[in-house]
């Protein structure tokens, strides 16, 4: 078996019973991703020797018997995470060459569990965008093709893009991920992995570049639901530097994918039956329906009946939260900075962030602050507020009646590079099913369950309570079991 | 009697509102732990919270929270248990997030009062509309280079109470008087520091000018006016401007304005048209402020006395409400007068503390922080007055001694043989001599002439370089005059 075939608990279980080194693990990683990255782009910056170091140093622990939970384990860091001495670009232009004196608490917190960072991944600039197409460092690309038509080159979804494509195609055990409107769990779903978006609140924002921060929870996303569940162990916890960090315990949540979903009542809402969502998506949200009751759940019709706001209060309250979070890429103190005429502070702003930020960036910028302005804030963004409390209120209802609810992950497979680039709210309706999760701060696992006519990964949602990611993880595996995925990429390390 | 400005076509009457920016006295700011001392280093007191680094996260100084609770409650206003925290955004080069942090809909504290002293001894209630918990930005230095701004983020991030008074005050002296009052308050709280010219309290004046009996007309804001005596100058110079305008048949804009403290005038900043809109909206880095009724009655049990309750106190140990009152401005002034006056005449404390120690203050420039005499060495002074070791007018001596070589009243009594002479005997003896030198003298005023009984006190008093108890004297002299 191929180092990179590993999943990331048989990688610590290889590690532990010394089948494997970390140095003969990272290595293997790093081949991969000298093979397959100038292809995938799903690396922006490549920490080969930091990692063999870090590696040399975890099999070092590993001897004395003194090895962390991921000791050895390579993984990738979503290139939002600021990360101590390697620059942090969040795909952006603006960024220059910052190169952050501090560490992201939840990168910290892997570290600190003994994981070996093989470097940063690419992202839709500040993670605006959902094909992975908008990021200043070229597009990232699905290692996934359609059996029918090889040649078109497939985006791997987004934000996240640089992180699903990197576990996809085998070139880390693992990564960080961060989703505000389903940058986990949509890439997840077009990569064939794993991906989960935990609890607002569960894992801690300091030191992630922000985008919306009611909406951005970071999360894992690995090739199985129990690998996800054994990162996110790490990378959540209560953190005192963010004060909407919640100080709760973190549960195991590996032993949780375990429980199975006997006497649990899954919610299928109907609302998310959504006219033009192709047949064979909605054939596997029915068969994987199947596949639960077969395991002893039971499934219930539910109905969240402000949904069809959920998108447009979304691309309210992200792009107003953006506009003020992005006002500090100024050029005055860190990053880009493009020369003023005639030493004006206005021209400086306008020249630095004119060359910084691209279109997409731009567009949400200006969505954001025209939703705040004065005589527009409360026809926009107060609406939003109470249409998000209602969504909200929506979810607390249907958790009377179920214990879990499974939803489509995306309306579509991965789709081509060139497709769906020319009208924005198309690339938005990407975010249609994943949204409701973060706008009401709710975990979502997106769990790979099957392959479409052309030979696509299509997954599935699980959304559960607050701070009940233990059963989304028993639903998801759940799920795992029954669809029993094995297909893969074409484009992966080892072959 | 109100106060009224003479225009060319009668009496207008000003009508003053003042926001207040207090600097919260707190070791670290409003949202991040870095240091707040005034005149460190440029840039040497500045987290990566305050310069707005990617990823970084406000966290709320709880001290800070406590201290606009305290204010609140000196302030008599109403605690708001529940409380937001918004952003104010706008760019500018020394406001790293491109926001301020600001509790702009929902404050902290709400209404309150303060009650103001004025100089013919009335008083008037002001009303405060609220204080609310905000950062303050940094500074721009464009006077160090020819051709670049410099930045010190020091002051980034620091905690600031704006206070927002109720539009109550109708001439400068009221408007000077209420930030003196408030001052005054929140020193003695201990809230903020009171040093204007250090920027910890900065004001920012709204003047309107009407008609009696008129509702308000325009407004205009005065920003940023660091003393008192400005604040009251803005006032007039605003409000005679305005008066102008509106007998010139124009129409006074609504807009902010800048007071020229050399020519003394206010001149426009920038007027409504070119007004930021600051898109203000609930900071979503930081959840609602949520504080406990308990928690603000602990605070309210561990409050200092404040200036109104402790002038009351000294109204009822004797004092003139006008004493109290001086006594009472600055609160170490109050402290030193305590420890003169404790277990003494707090009349005779007074009196000696606002007329010889002040006079000793101004003529040494110093300060009652740093006094010539020390509260202690005054209060034995007194004691040795009381027990009649001193005359008044051996003690006024011994009082310059200590203000030239800051020694005991003691000492300085046994260095100069200052002591006073009470030997009944003695001091006979000596009158007996002045009469004796004197038989023409005793022989007028034996025919009348009863005012010559000042002078052979005098001879005596002379004779005994002023050593001699004076009601002793007066007695001798009187006995052998028989």
């Amino acid at each position: 078996m191929h180092p990179t075939d590993f999943s990331l608990r048989g990688a610590i279980e290889a590690l532990n019973e010394g089948l494997v080194s970390s140095v003969e693990l990272t290595q293997a990683h790093l081949d991969g991703i000298a093979a397959l990255n100038p292809r995938l782009n799903a690396y922006v910056t490549v920490t080969a020797e930091q990692a063999l170091e870090q590696a040399r140093a975890s099999d070092a622990r590993r001897k004395e018997g003194v090895a962390g939970p991921l000791d050895g384990v390579p993984l990738a860091i979503k290139d939002l995470f600021c990360t101590a001495g390697t620059r942090t670009t969040a795909g952006s232009r603006i960024l220059g060459n910052f190169v952050p004196p501090y560490e992201s608490t939840v990168s910290a917190n892997l570290l600190r569990d003994g994981a070996v960072f093989l470097g940063k991944v690419n992202l839709d600039e500040f993670a605006m965008g959902s094909s992975n197409t908008t990021s200043a460092f070229g597009p990232v690309e699905n290692p996934w093709s359609r059996k029918n038509d090889p040649d078109t080159r497939l985006v791997p979804g987004g934000s996240s893009g640089g992180s699903a494509a990197a576990v996809a195609a085998r070139l880390a055990l693992g990564a960080t991920a961060t989703d505000t409107g389903g940058s986990i769990r949509q890439p997840a779903a077009f990569c064939g992995i794993a991906g989960i978006k935990p609890t607002y609140g569960r894992c801690s924002r300091w030191g992630i570049v922000a985008f919306a921060s009611s909406l951005d929870q970071a999360g894992p996303v690995a090739r199985t639901v129990e690998d996800c569940a054994i990162l996110l162990k790490s990378m959540a916890g209560f953190d005192p530097k963010d004060s909407t960090s919640a100080d709760v315990a973190v549960p195991d949540f590996a032993a949780a994918c375990a429980r199975g979903v006997k006497g649990l009542r899954i919610g299928m809402p109907k609302e998310y039956r959504l006219e033009g969502t192709p047949p064979e998506i909605e054939a596997l949200w029915e068969q994987g329906l199947q596949w639960l009751r077969d395991q002893g759940a039971e499934t219930v019709e539910i109905s969240l009946p402000h949904t069809k706001y959920a998108l447009p209060t979304y691309y309210i309250v992200a792009p107003a939260e953006a506009s003020s979070n992005l006002a500090r890429y100024d050029g005055v103190r860190f990053g880009l900075r493009e020369a003023a005429r005639d030493s004006d502070l206005r021209d400086l702003y306008e020249r630095t962030r004119a060359a910084g930020f691209g279109p997409e960036v731009k567009r949400r910028i200006m969505i954001g602050t025209y939703v705040l302005s004065a005589g527009y804030y409360d026809a926009y963004y107060l609406k939003a507020q109470k249409i998000r409390a209602l969504i909200k209120r929506d979810f607390d209802q249907a958790f009377e009646k179920v214990d879990a609810i499974v939803t489509p992950a995306t309306p579509s497979a991965a789709f081509g590079m060139d497709e769906r680039q020319d009208d924005p709210v198309t690339m938005y309706l990407n975010d249609v099913f994943t949204v409701t999760a973060n706008l009401a701060g709710l975990p979502g696992l997106s769990v790979p369950a099957g392959l479409d006519a052309q030979g696509l990964p299509l997954g599935l949602q699980v959304i559960g309570r607050a701070f009940d990611e233990e059963t989304v993880f028993a639903v998801g595996a759940a799920i795992e079991t029954a669809a029993d995925f094995r297909a893969v990429p074409g484009l992966r390390a080892g072959v | 009697m109100s106060f009224t400005l003479e225009g060319r076509t009668g009496p207008w009457e000003i009508v003053v509102g003042l926001e207040v920016h207090a600097q919260v006295t707190s070791r670290a700011k409003l949202f991040s732990g870095a240091a707040t001392a005034f005149g460190a280093e440029p840039n040497s007191q500045v987290s990566f919270v305050d310069a707005g680094f990617p990823g970084m996260l406000p966290v709320i100084n709880r001290e800070c929270v406590a201290q606009a609770v305290r204010t609140g409650l000196g302030l008599k206003a109403q605690i708001n248990l529940w409380s937001r925290f918004d952003r104010k955004n706008y760019f500018y080069a020394d406001l790293p997030q491109g926001y301020q942090i600001s509790q702009y809909a929902h404050p902290i504290v709400g209404e309150g009062a303060i009650e103001i002293e004025l100089a013919d001894g009335s008083t008037k209630t002001v009303g405060i509309t609220r204080l609310h918990l905000e950062q303050d930005a940094g500074k721009s230095l464009h006077d160090q280079h020819p051709s670049k701004s410099y930045i010190d983020l020091n002051r980034s991030g620091v905690a600031l109470m704006e206070i927002v008074s109720e539009p109550d005050m109708r001439s400068p002296e009221e408007a000077g008087a209420y930030l003196t009052k408030l001052r005054q308050i929140l020193r003695y709280l201990g809230t903020c520091d009171g040093n204007m010219d250090e920027g910890s309290m900065r004001a920012d004046v709204n003047v309107s000018v009407r008609r009696a009996g008129e509702g308000y007309r325009t407004r205009c804001e005065v920003k940023n006016v660091n003393s008192i005596r400005f604040v009251m100058q803005a006032v007039e110079a605003e409000a005679r401007r305005q008066i102008e305008v509106w007998e010139e048949g124009g129409t006074v804009e609504q807009e902010t304005r800048l007071f020229d403290t050399a020519r003394g005038i206010t001149r426009s900043m920038r007027s409504k048209e070119d007004a930021h809109d600051y898109r203000y909206f609930p900071d979503p880095d930081l959840p609602p402020l949520v504080i406990e009724q308990g928690w603000v009655e602990g605070l309210k049990a561990s409050l200092p006395e404040l200036p109104d309750e402790r002038r009351a106190r000294y109204v009822a140990m004797g004092l003139s409400p006008y004493d109290a009152h001086v006594l009472t401005l600055e609160k170490e002034t109050a402290a030193y007068f305590e420890t003169v006056a404790r277990g003494r005449d707090a009349k005779v404390a007074a009196n000696w503390v606002m007329g010889d120690l002040f006079a000793a203050i101004n003529r040494t420039r110093t300060s009652i922080a740093e006094p010539p005499v020390k509260a202690e060495y005054l209060g034995v002074l007194l004691d040795l007055m009381q027990d009649g070791t001193l005359s008044g007018k051996l003690a006024k001596e011994v009082f310059e001694a200590m203000v030239e070589t800051g020694r005991s009243p003691g000492a300085i009594v046994e260095e100069r043989g200052l002591r006073q002479v009470t030997d009944a005997g003695a001091i006979e003896r000596i009158v007996a001599q002045v009469l004796e030198a004197n038989l023409d003298k005793v022989a007028e005023y034996k025919s009348g002439k009863e005012k010559l009984f000042g002078f052979f006190v005098g001879q005596t008093m002379k004779a005994m370089q002023g050593k001699g108890n004076p009601a002793l004297v007066n007695e001798a002299v009187k006995k052998l005059l028989g």
